[in-house]
């Protein structure tokens, strides 16, 4: 396996990082479907807008895992890939 | 990769003790640093209040304390309901200026402490345990029957209720690990006279805007999975 070499291995894991980045498309659409529906919400009844809000940053909080996760994965894969020691 | 860019955690200080090697960190000195600031915001804050003379209208330092003090209690009587807030009110005040304290020490140059997994996922097992124990405490064994609740799903639901602290720590340890990563590269990769004025918009948005919102969605998920198990 002589031509599989540190550098190949570091090659494709970054390349893999940047295909795993791609599950950020899911969190951005589910973000702004939240704050569109909360824009709404909010244009509907003025009065609650306070708890509109709150409700709103915390269901995007939530949404927003499944892109962290990616983000986790990429970065173990460029700055600390275990195929590389 | 040989820039320099200062992105992971440093150790400083090496030392061995019980046969194993110990580092002293970067993310080390951040929470000595997050500590002490908070211990000398709370010295000062009793002394304004040991003060305080309540036949006179409050100073403005009084005035700051109370608003925090009922922020904090606003927000966790309309989460957890007006029988319990009581007794958690303290432990979430605490968690939200411990948060926002270490998510925002980036603007002054110091490595976040919250961008290191051993902290977030610290925390996440304390809310983890504060869950279950309350829990047990208000649902008695129910908590535990919920379990079985459609028995097919029993894995799914133990996976489930284990997937909480990974999810909570994770979220956070991820939002402020990408700011960390991206102040570094713009301070490791762009040409000097571009660091005059742009980095400066790029710390209010990934210091100030998400380490504030962050520590907000923290303190608020802790809340709402203790109040869960009040209900009846």
């Amino acid at each position: 396996m002589s031509e599989f070499n540190k550098f190949f291995v570091e090659g494709l894991a970054c390349l893999g990082a940047g295909i795993g980045m791609i599950a950020g498309m899911g969190p951005g659409i589910g973000q702004g479907y939240a704050a569109g529906q909360g824009c709404a919400a909010v244009g509907r009844n003025p009065g609650a807008r306070g708890s509109v809000m709150t409700t709103m940053l915390l269901g995007q909080a939530v949404a927003e895992t499944t892109g962290l996760y990616s983000l986790v994965v990429a970065i173990i894969l460029i700055f600390a890939n275990p195929y590389t020691k | 990769m040989e820039t320099e860019l200062d992105l992971g955690i440093n150790g400083y200080a090496r030392f061995e003790l019980f046969g194993k090697t110990f580092f002293l960190t970067n993310t080390h000195i951040a929470v000595i640093v997050v500590v002490a600031v908070i211990t000398v915001l709370a010295i000062l804050a009793n002394r304004v209040i040991r003060k305080a003379d309540p036949s006179k209208t409050p100073g403005k330092a009084l005035n700051l304390i109370e608003l925090v003090v009922d922020a904090i209690d606003g927000i966790t009587k309309s989460n957890m309901g007006e029988k319990h807030f009581r007794g958690f009110c303290n432990y979430i005040g605490t968690l939200m200026i411990f948060l926002v304290i270490s998510n925002t020490i980036g603007i002054f140059g110091l490595r976040p402490p919250t961008a290191d997994y051993g902290i977030t996922f610290g925390l996440a097992i304390i809310t983890f345990f504060l869950i279950h124990i309350n829990g047990f405490r208000y649902q008695k064994m129910k908590h535990l029957t919920d379990l079985f609740d459609p028995w097919p799903l029993t894995p799914i639901n133990v996976i489930g209720e284990l997937a909480t602290p990974v999810s909570m720590s994770l979220r956070l340890f991820g939002n402020i690990l990408s700011g960390t990563i991206i102040m570094a590269l713009i301070y490791g990769l762009l040409p000097k006279f571009m660091l005059l004025f742009w980095p400066g918009v790029l710390h209010i948005y990934f210091d100030l805007f998400s380490g504030a919102i962050q520590a907000f969605v923290f303190s608020m998920l802790t809340m709402v999975f203790i109040a869960k198990n009040f209900e009846d």
